[in-house]
Order: structure tokens, then sequence, then C-alpha cells
């Protein structure tokens, strides 16, 4: 993984706390920034939060003072039950552009930007093809308000990835999201006791588990994948298949003549029906996922599966809804577990995870410097007794200091390694993190 | 994608490799599947199409085992049977396996001759395939009729599903070149074939380098006449057209004659760049159609009876 420093924008979003969540698992990712205007909604270990809207100038001294080499973008609202659509297009068109604008400048360390983008990109017309690949262009303008913004998103996105032809950029079009923690208007939809739709039509539906959705990001962090990638599950269900796997009917309430006044009337009476679902449910849509599988991703579920899945979920949700506990973000409780002096033991120590002390840095960098000096004689590193603070340390902790050191530091380190122990992985880490150094030294 | 003259030689070794189907005429046709079943090329993005999963009986396409099953043993093979008597000749032009592209004349209000030609392939087929049958976009916008259509067998026309379903899922595609033109040709114009829309046919079929079977249909022109065409109807309806007709189809005999593959994988490297290769093979097809057309009305002696 070449990303260390990570920010994550809309890290109070589902995707972004969960990627957030995802990403602390990973040891060589150093720092892991959110930023969002409210607060997290998923309990982070060492990410750290801050709470900021998408102004650029603000953005921007975060990402230069973190030296942030990737952005991930999760902000997209792409649902109008998330938000009234005039925010939603402050959201997603003046939010986009700002956040571009943070990570782009000559001098910027952002080397990666992934976009989290939707299918509802493609639109849903008549004509339209039975799968969408991720080079083709949507046959008609954009019908509704969500579409276009999606659409005005991506084209600030396509020229910031004209003008920085040296950051990664990927652009993830996520199908419909289906799983128990997910809130949109199709999941609002399916889990009615009866589901409606428009009579003489049965849609065409490509779902995306929501660990997919996770997955798929966290993909793009860990590999490059620059241009344009199809998130969706495969297999493409009719929306009656949908509606029996669930142990549903289906009842086409809404008539094919007049569906848009029909779903206005049943909005009023509290059934929430969208312009886009409106439009989903007449032609469906369909999506060709084979680009992000040939990049190395395999989804965990097939839409078939994520459907049963979800079925289980509905199925559980009565017993869970009153034991179910949310999780509140208090910042003071944050802060402190964090960065007091006091806190003994990092909480997530338990799970492999270990990120050296000030302490053992300190310690490592003394007994290099006591190397140092050695430097001109010929491999006498070899000669010397081996340290006793760097014997102490295993093979896992001092790839873990590697990545924090400056090159001629390393250089070192690797040459005592090679000499005394020689442990494969040791000495792997330490060329991995030696060629990190290289070009950036080349440049100066 | 390998180039066409290395797979020559590696589909030679395939057949000494022990392949039952080696004789006679349908040589060149093994030979020509072969070069379809080779392993495929580290970047193709065949090998990434999904799974089947046995428990569905929809498939991606829409298409469902149950309505066709159902459609097929009732109404199709009454039609086939009885209404229309269907006859078959040459169906063995039909690959075995592979993608290929089905190409017919077409006529009548609610075409009964897609439908035919699938139930000739499932009937008199030594390997019995399922048909695709390519169906105007804006008949899939119509409530009812667009789905029962995608059920049984039918896609939108659309450049990328006749793609997919030809080079990367290998099946057998059935279109009417002639489009809407055909379906709104009226009697006194019947087994005159139009023009081939603008050779997109043979551009599908030369991207996805699957053979092209020419049919020939004699009888569906007459099973279901056009005598006039309402035209404020269809503007109000938004359908493609609105047909004055026989209520039901007439019993008119069918013939069906399926004619000898035209190859497209041996002509060159990118023969669809050439569009005067494409408007030739277009006309070619098209002229092949229309002979036999003219040859089987000639030879009948009752629109009725055969």
């Amino acid at each position: 993984m070449d990303s260390r420093r990570i920010l994550i924008t809309g890290l109070s979003s589902y995707w972004g706390g969960r990627l957030a969540q995802a990403l602390e698992r990973e040891p060589a990712a150093q720092a892991i920034i959110g930023v969002d205007s409210s607060d997290p909604r998923h309990q982070l270990e060492r990410t750290e939060f801050v709470r900021v809207d998408t102004q650029h100038g603000l953005i921007r001294r975060i990402i230069n003072a973190a030296a942030i080499d990737t952005v991930i973008d999760t902000r997209l609202v792409v649902d109008p039950l998330t938000a009234p659509l005039k925010l939603a297009h402050e959201t997603n068109v003046i939010g986009t552009m700002n956040i571009l604008a943070a990570c782009s400048g000559s001098e910027s360390p952002v080397r990666k930007f992934v976009f989290k983008s939707s299918a509802h990109y493609y639109g849903c017309e008549q004509d339209d093809p039975a799968f969408f690949s991720e080079d083709m262009i949507r046959p008609h303008p954009p019908r509704t308000a969500i579409e276009r913004d999606i659409v005005e998103a991506e084209e600030a996105v396509a020229d910031f990835a004209a003008r920085n032809p040296d950051t990664t950029v990927s652009v993830l079009r996520v199908a419909n999201g289906i799983g128990g923690d997910l809130h949109t208007s199709h999941l609002a939809l399916l889990s009615l006791p009866v589901v409606p739709s428009i009579l003489g039509f049965d849609p065409r539906y490509q779902f995306i588990h929501e660990d997919d959705i996770v997955g798929v990001l966290e993909h793009a962090v860990r590999h490059d994948l620059p241009g344009i990638y199809n998130a969706a599950a495969d297999g493409v269900l009719a929306l009656s298949e949908v509606v029996s796997l669930l142990g549903k009917p289906l009842l086409p309430l809404l008539p094919p003549w007049g569906t848009g006044f029909t779903a206005a009337q049943l909005r009023r009476l509290g059934l929430r029906i969208p312009v886009e679902m409106v439009r989903q449910l007449r032609f469906g849509r369909g999506l060709d996922n084979r680009r992000l599988k040939a990049s190395g991703y395999s989804f965990r579920y097939t839409t078939r599966e994520a459907v049963l899945k979800l079925r289980a979920q509905q199925r559980l949700r009565p017993l869970l809804r009153s034991g179910a506990e949310s999780y509140h973000y208090e910042r003071e409780i944050e802060e402190f577990l964090r960065w007091s002096p006091s806190v003994q033991s990092a909480p997530d120590r338990g799970q492999g995870v270990w990120r050296p002390s000030a302490a053992q840095i300190a310690q490592l960098e003394r007994t290099l410097a006591a190397l140092r000096p050695s430097d001109a004689a010929d491999s006498p590193a070899s000669a010397r007794a081996p340290l006793p603070s760097y014997d102490d340390l295993t093979a896992e902790e001092v790839i873990e200091i590697a990545s924090s050191l400056e090159a001629s530091a390393l250089a070192e380190l690797r040459r005592f390694e090679a000499a005394n122990r020689a442990r494969k992985e040791v000495l792997a880490a330490l060329d991995r993190n030696l060629a990190r150094w290289r070009p950036s030294s080349a440049a100066q | 994608m390998a180039d066409p003259p290395e797979q020559h030689e590696t589909a030679g070794e395939h057949e000494t490799a022990g392949d039952p189907v080696a004789d006679g005429a349908t040589v060149e046709l093994a030979l020509n599947d072969l070069r379809r079943e080779l392993p495929l090329a580290p970047g193709d993005l065949r090998q990434f199409l999904p799974g089947l999963e046995p428990e569905r009986q929809v498939t991606d396409w829409g298409r469902s085992e149950r309505v066709e099953g159902l459609v097929d043993r009732t109404l199709y093979e009454f039609l086939y049977h009885y209404w229309f008597r269907v006859e078959v000749e040459g169906v063995e032009n039909v690959p075995d396996h592979g993608g290929a592209l089905l190409v017919a004349n077409h006529a009548g209000a609610v075409p009964p001759d897609g439908a035919m030609i699938g139930k000739a392939i499932r009937e008199e087929h030594a390997h019995p395939r399922p048909l695709h049958l390519t169906m105007e976009p804006s008949f899939t916008g119509f409530p009812g009729v667009g789905m029962l259509a995608t059920k049984i067998g039918g896609v939108p026309a659309h450049p990328a599903n006749v793609h997919r379903l030809l080079f990367d899922e290998r099946q057998l595609v059935l279109v009417f070149p002639e489009g809407r033109q055909g379906a709104e040709k009226r009697l006194r114009d019947r087994y005159r074939v139009r023009r081939f829309g603008r050779g997109g046919v043979v551009e599908a079929a030369m991207r996805a380098r699957a053979p092209i079977v020419p049919i020939a249909v004699v009888g569906a022109e007459e099973a279901q006449p056009v005598f006039a065409r309402l035209s404020l109807l269809r503007r109000l309806t938004r359908l493609p057209s609105v047909p004055v007709t026989s209520p039901l189809p007439l019993p008119a005999k069918f013939r069906i004659r399926f004619l000898e593959p035209v190859w497209t994988d041996e002509l060159g490297d990118a023969p669809w760049e050439d569009q005067g290769l494409v408007q030739t093979l277009s006309h070619d097809i098209r002229a092949l159609i229309q002979e036999n057309l003219f040859e089987m009305v000639a030879a009948r002696r009752s629109v009725w009876l055969g």
C-alpha cells in the first residue's frame, strides 16, 4: 500500500466511517484524518476527526500540514432521502469543487484521489444498453436534480484529473447499495410489507452490498486504479425476483401513465418515491462490473446473495430495534484517548496493530546514531556486538518503525540487519521503504 | 485478443487432441468453433463475466425460464405445428456453439417470425440453443408488452447489447436489419427486402468476429398483413406503429430457410473500419435473402397450403 497519510472527506457518512474503520486495521496507514460538518457515527480508534465544512482554504491547510498523500471523497449525496435537494446540490457540486481545489496545485502533497460517485450518473432511459460500461456516454442529458449534480461533480473530477496528471484519480460509480445499515429510498421501499411497482414493468436491478462498497473503496486506496470503475455486484435481478426473494408480494400500485403524478400523491400519504426511483422502477439499470473485477477486486456477495442477506436483516429488525445502542461521538473522550499521556495501552493493541511510542522511536534513533560513526569503515556493524535495545524489537516492530525513518537511517538499519539477524521480512520491508525515498531524493 | 493466424495453428492442435465433430461439411464449422473456445488472453474481460447461479430462473437480461417455457409449451407449440405448419430447411447452418448473428427478413404487425425461428432451432436443431431476439427500444418502454417480450427472450436493439451477447456470452442473436421499415411494410410490398439500415448489423458481427447466418422466411408477411397505418393513434400511444391489420394472425404456411453462414473473422484485423466492405457485405446478405425469398415464393402453390 502506497497510501500512508489519508484524508477521508465525509467521515460521518456511512461509507466514510466504515472505510476509516477498515483502514485503521492497516499498520502501513500512518495517519487517518477525517473531515465532515457533523460528528462521526462510527466508533473509531485512531482516526482523527476535524469538524470542518467543505471550505477549500481550511481543507488545504489540513492537507498541507498533515502531508496528506491520499484523499478519499465519500461525501456525495446520491439519494434525496439523505438531504434536501438544495443542500444536496451544495454538497455535490460546490463541495466537490472545493475539495478538488484544496487538492490541486503544484506543491500539493496529494498523489491519489478517490471519488465515490454513483451509477445514477448513467440515468435510466428506454434506449439504454442492458449493461453500462465505463466508457459509455449517457445517451440523454440528465433529467433529475441529483443526476445533474452527479454529472457536474464527475465533470469537475475529470477536469482535475486532466490538470494533475501525476495524481491517480479513481472514480467509482457505485450501484444502489443494499444492506441492513444503509438508509436509502430503495431500501425504504423494499422494507414495506408490500412492495409497490409500476403496472406493466418489471425493471432489472443490480445492487451492491454495503460491505462491498466499503471493500471497493478500500481496494481503490490499496491499489492504483486510475480511471472510472463501475461498482456493482454480479447478477442483475428483475424486481419481481428481488421481491420474491424477500418473501413479499409485489403490488403494481403506480399506473404506467401519470406515474409522476401518482407518486406525488403517494408522497403526501407518506410513501416517498423520488423521481430517480420512478425512472428506475420503470426502466431499471444494469452495469458491467468487469473492469473492477479485472483490477483484482472480488465481490463478497452477488446481487442475489445481498438480497438474501437483506431478507435476514429485515426479519431480525423487530428483535434488534429495542436493544440497539448507537454510538455517540464525544469530543473530550476521543481526544483524551488519543492524546493523553496517562493512557497506558493503545486500545487497538490487541488487534495486532502496533504504533511506536515516542520513547521507542527516540531509543531507536539513539542506537542508529551510535552506529553512524562506524559508517566510514568497512562493515564494522557486523563486528560490533548486537545492540540490546534493537534485539528486543520483534520483526513487526522494526517494520513499523521503518516506515517513519529517513533514508539515511533506513540504509543504516538495513546494513545492520543484513549483517546480524538478516530476517527476510525485515529486509524486504526496509527495501520497500528505501524505494519510497529514492524518487524524492532524485528529484532534490 | 490473440490475432487470427496464431489461432489457426492452435486450433489444429485442438482438433488432434480429439474432438468428435470432424465429419465432412461440418469440419470448417467445428474448426471455427474451436477457435472460439481457446483459452482467453490475460487482458480479456470475458473471463470476468458473472458466474451462473443455478437457483435463479431469470437471466441477467431479464429472460425468465418459467415464462418462456410456459409460452413455448402452449402458444408457440400450437402456432408452430398447427397454425403455421412451419417447414424448416438448413437448420444445421446454425452453429452448435459460439456466437452467431441470425439475420432475417421481417414483416407483419405483431411479427410471429422471430418466435417461429426460435422455435425452429429448439425443435429441429441437433443442439437446441436459446435465441435472443432484438427488438425496437421504443417497444420495451411500452407497459406490459416490453415486460413480456423481455421475459421470453427479447433484448433491446442496442449495439452494446448485441456485442455483449455475440462476443462475450457467445449466444445466438436474431436481428431484423430492416427494422421498423420491415414491420411497417404494407401487403403490396411483401417479400421486397428493405434497406439494411446503415450496415450496423454487419459491423456488429465483424466486431464480435461472429458468423452471420442469413434466413429467408416465407409466410410471415402474409400472416398478419398491414393494410394501413394510423399515424395519429401512433403519436398518441407512442408505439412504433399502429397498423390496421387482422385481429388474429392468418394461418399462412411458413417456410424458414437457414442459409450458409457468412464468416466475418477472416476479413482482416479491423474490417469494421472499412465502411466500403461493411456496406458491400451488408448488400450481399440482403441480396442473398431476397434471391432465396423470390425462389421460395415462386415455388409455392398456395399462400395457405404451401
